[in-house]
């Protein structure tokens, strides 16, 4: 039996250790979510957070995700907060069109903002270009990204003066 | 109207286009009650399979149409919603169920197959005119972008307008004032007079037993409240936060995995299976040789495929397995020779005396190119759940031919249609690819051979190794030109024709034209992929020309402006191009830029690239695309179409190769069969002309012209003139920037 904890709980599965992480959640946990697309780290679509990192789930076994905090696109918005603002940028941008990509460019996007709060085109095209969309929503998910950027900047500077 | 009767379902049908109405009344039994709880909830009230109102004053429109990213559920319930004035915050959308007694009309396989032209467009009679309807809209294909044009404006608008109708004229009566006092808005009917309003829902029995009309007044353009504007689509909130549902996230209680693999040389048999090595291996639960493909179920999908990957298998050989690509092109090449030679060339189109005009010409230009076979690779790899019990087989996954899946599903089990119930999810990506129903078939196989549910997947190896590809082709030009550089002479030459018959034709006056075609047929499936025949026939005219153009000493804008005096539609689409794109700007050293304007799903698209090359590498920087689909119904949702249309098409022209290698297809995944991605991903401007001409498609005319003004900007920038698909495929380092040279 492993623990995992994804959003914030702890599940006990019993599977193969080598097992890719990306199965395990949408087989025993049910977080479908998560998607595959190619099995060999090649397109983001299984894209997740170990530890605040973004990760391809199809390829991380969970022997590799054990003690560590997984968040999947399920974990990124809450009844409490509401959507994330990169979520809210992708309905403003109307990013999606098949939507199948779109958690693991969320995940990417959420990813690199935790990281980087304001990020130039070069450190979009960084943290982006694992993730693969054949829609060709790569223009509405950089305008998504400099959106989203602007409202947790915005956020940030409230809660300073607030504070400060 | 607690429940249909046969009645109510023949004059709701045939009056409002009643198309699956109709069908339902001819048939015999009790299937319309059937119908009826698929469609509605208790207290509804139908008046046709199209729209419904619920007590609580929300208009349900169901859409014949699967929804693969191309936004196609919003545009058409926004089609609906406007023509009855229903309120868009109060408007659903429900997609149709793949149900015969839904959809009612004979499935011709042959229509499937492409040898039938669609989609034949308005005819004039009240019979053609639902004919018409019902011809698209009981098939339930989405593709040929035809959903706007032909389901939306003929049938959803329609529908609607008709709705609406009725709808005043049940007011009318109830409160004894003549329906021409009576108005409609969000929903609501106002008569001003006495100051009296109600919503929809207060009149929807009444008006359900009224005469629908037949062709109710449709709005023109400047009563739009809804068409033409930048409503958010209905389905992407779910797509932001994970909860849509995709054919891949069905789950059943007690369901089982499935890998499969299938014979790698297409039309081989599996001759052997040794099963030994994964007998002791966990989660097993069974492997299934389906005659051409092996199958593992086991507890999980992971399970399944590690296992698979540890079998033995030995396929038959079929002869195919010494085929290369460059047999194949040699092939192409012969067989168009040998139409020369033998007098069989296949007439596509003819204007004038092109053969004479050409002996008789100052000069002559040839040139041939080639483009390879392609996969559609959508995101979600090929996957169904199928479960077979109680004589029933039932199916969840993502298709663009819900009922045709179903039959054909019907047809391999050898079951009767009714007992086949397919449940359609959300694609991811379509392309073309989810109008075939093999992974489906294939799932279904599985399912009787098992008590339990089966989620099959296919890898990304299967499904990139198992399409239906974009034929590889070769067309070969020559032209003449006059002493002043016009084309006075256009003859073409290509291998193997498909879909749309139109595709190879040009849309400038040259006076004399010879278009033809040799067949060429190899063991390579063939499938409809993003615009079809225009995917390639764009690239090989589009270059052609540009090369003319250079020969002629012109400005390829200029040249292709010139030659488009006659056709003032198209020069519209390609000044506004040029125009937005400030085509004489001076650009970068090392940039280059390009043209081309192509006409497919009665679009036109002209679109202008700039790229960069950097060590040798293409960079496209920046697109400037026009569009002209008549009206653009949803303005944001056109340009998404049309962002995805080049970044679609500049992928292929870039990096697409999909080759045979012995019998096979060589590549396999993402790593070998390259995608575009976010760093080589141009800005895309895109400008809109409503002409308010003939409504055209979305989804697909963003796609042709991209590749020639990719090649043309190439061309631009280095001298060097591509020929041949993918651009990878040349060596652009070292170019004496500047030189003319031929690839």
């Amino acid at each position: 039996m492993t623990t995992l904890n994804i959003n914030g709980e702890n599940h006990d599965v019993d599977v193969d250790p080598a097992t890719p992480l990306l199965w395990v959640i949408r087989e025993q946990i049910g977080l479908t979510g998560t998607k595959f697309g190619c099995g060999i780290a090649q397109c983001g679509a299984c894209t997740i957070h170990l530890d605040g990192s973004p990760i391809r789930s199809c390829v991380t076994p969970v022997s590799a995700a054990v003690g560590m905090e997984i968040r999947t696109i399920e974990g990124i918005s809450s009844a409490e907060a509401g959507l994330h603002p990169v979520q809210q940028a992708w309905i403003d941008e109307q990013v999606p069109q098949c939507g199948y990509c779109q958690s693991g460019q969320v995940m990417s996007a959420v990813a690199l903002l935790e990281s980087n709060p304001a990020p130039n085109d070069s450190d979009i095209d960084a943290a982006m270009s694992g993730n693969i969309c054949r829609c060709g929503t790569y223009s509405r998910i950089r305008k998504g990204i400099k959106r989203a950027s602007k409202v947790i900047n915005a956020a940030a500077a409230d809660r300073e003066a607030i504070n400060g | 109207m607690g429940k249909w009767t046969r009645r109510a379902f023949i004059s709701a049908g045939v009056l409002a286009g009643g198309v699956v109405v109709f069908g339902v009344a001819i048939r015999p039994g009790n299937r319309a009650d059937k119908v009826r709880k698929m469609i509605a909830g208790e207290d509804d009230s139908i008046f046709n399979v199209w729209v419904k109102i619920s007590p609580d004053n929300s208009v349900t429109a169901i859409v014949p149409h699967a929804e693969m990213g191309q936004g196609v559920h919003t545009t058409l319930a926004m089609m609906l919603a406007d023509e009855m004035d229903a309120d868009w915050q109060q408007m659903k959308m429900l997609e149709a169920p793949a149900n015969k007694e839904y959809a009612n009309y004979a499935l011709a396989k042959g229509f499937i197959a492409g040898d039938v032209d669609f989609p034949s467009f308005l005819v004039d009679t009240v019979d053609g005119f639902f004919l018409t309807v019902m011809k698209a809209m009981n098939m339930q294909i989405t593709g040929g972008s035809t959903s706007v044009p032909t389901t939306g404006q003929l049938g959803m608008r329609v529908a609607g307008a008709a709705t609406r109708a009725v709808l005043l004229e049940a007011a009318a009566n109830a409160w004894s004032v003549p329906a021409s006092e009576l108005s409609a808005r969000k929903g609501e009917i106002f008569h001003q007079a006495s100051s009296r309003s109600a919503p929809f829902a207060e009149f929807a029995l009444q008006a359900a037993a009224l005469s629908l009309p037949v062709k109710p007044r449709l709005k023109t353009p400047d009563e739009y409240t809804i068409m033409g504007t930048d409503v958010l689509r209905l389905d992407v909130p779910s797509k932001v936060d994970g909860t849509a549902e995709f054919g891949i996230d069905a789950s059943l209680p007690g369901m089982k995995y499935a890998a499969v693999k299938a014979a790698p040389v297409f039309g081989t048999t599996v001759k052997s299976v040794d099963d030994s090595s994964i007998q002791d291996m966990p989660g097993i639960r069974k492997v299934v040789n389906l005659g051409d493909a092996v199958v593992v179920i086991a507890d999980g999908y992971w399970q399944a495929q590690q296992a698979l990957d540890q079998l033995k298998i030995e396929f038959e050989q079929n002869g195919s397995e010494t085929i290369e690509q460059s047999d194949i092109f040699r092939q192409f090449a012969a067989d168009m020779d040998k139409a020369t030679v033998d007098g069989e060339e296949i007439l596509d189109f003819e204007q004038g005396d092109a053969i004479s005009a050409l002996s008789a010409a100052d000069r002559i230009v040839e040139a041939e190119y080639r483009v390879p076979y392609l996969s559609h690779a959508p995101m979600e790899p090929m996957n169904c759940t199928a479960w077979m019990h109680d004589n029933i087989c039932e199916l969840w996954t993502g298709t663009q031919n819900p009922l045709g899946f179903a039959a054909e599903v019907a047809d391999a089990l050898e079951m009767d249609l009714a007992n086949v119930l397919l449940y359609n999810a959300y694609l991811g990506g379509g392309f073309g690819r989810r109008a075939f129903p093999d992974y489906t078939i294939q799932a279904a196989r599985i399912a009787a051979e098992v008590p339990y549910p089966v989620k099959l997947i296919w890898s990304r190896e299967e499904d990139m190794r198992h399409d239906h590809y974009r034929q590889a082709s070769i067309s070969r030009f020559r032209a003449a030109l006059d002493s002043n550089g016009q084309p006075t002479a256009w003859i073409n030459q290509y291998v193997d024709k498909h879909d749309p018959k139109e595709a190879p034709y040009i849309p400038y006056a040259i006076a004399h034209q010879y278009i033809h075609y040799a067949e060429s047929r190899t063991h390579v499936p063939w499938g409809f992929w993003r615009s079809v025949d225009h995917s390639l026939h764009a690239f090989f005219t589009e270059s052609f020309i540009d090369e003319l153009a250079f020969e002629a000493g012109r400005d390829p804008y200029q040249y292709r402006h010139d030659l488009l005096a006659g056709a003032p539609r198209f020069q519209k689409v390609i000044d506004l191009a040029a125009e937005k794109a400030n085509w004489n700007a001076t650009l970068p050293e090392n940039w280059g830029r390009g043209i081309a304007i192509h006409k497919s799903f009665g679009t036109i698209v002209a679109q202008v690239v700039e790229i960069e090359i950097v060590a040798g590498r293409v960079f496209p920087r920046r697109t400037i695309c026009a569009v002209d689909a008549g009206f653009a119904m949803h303005p944001d949702g056109m340009k998404a179409q049309m962002e995805s249309g080049i970044v679609y098409g500049l992928t292929a022209a870039l990096y697409s190769d999909i080759s045979i290698r012995r019998g096979a297809v060589a590549q396999s995944n993402f790593h070998d069969y390259q995608m575009l991605r976010m760093n080589e991903s141009p800005e895309i401007e895109t400008y809109i002309i409503n002409s308010g001409e003939k409504i055209g498609g979305a989804g697909e005319p963003g796609t042709p012209a991209i590749a020639p003004a990719l090649v043309n900007a190439i061309f631009n920038a280095t001298g060097k003139r591509i020929r041949e698909l993918p651009v990878k495929m040349h060596d652009l380092t070292d170019l004496d920037m500047g030189s003319k040279d031929v690839a």
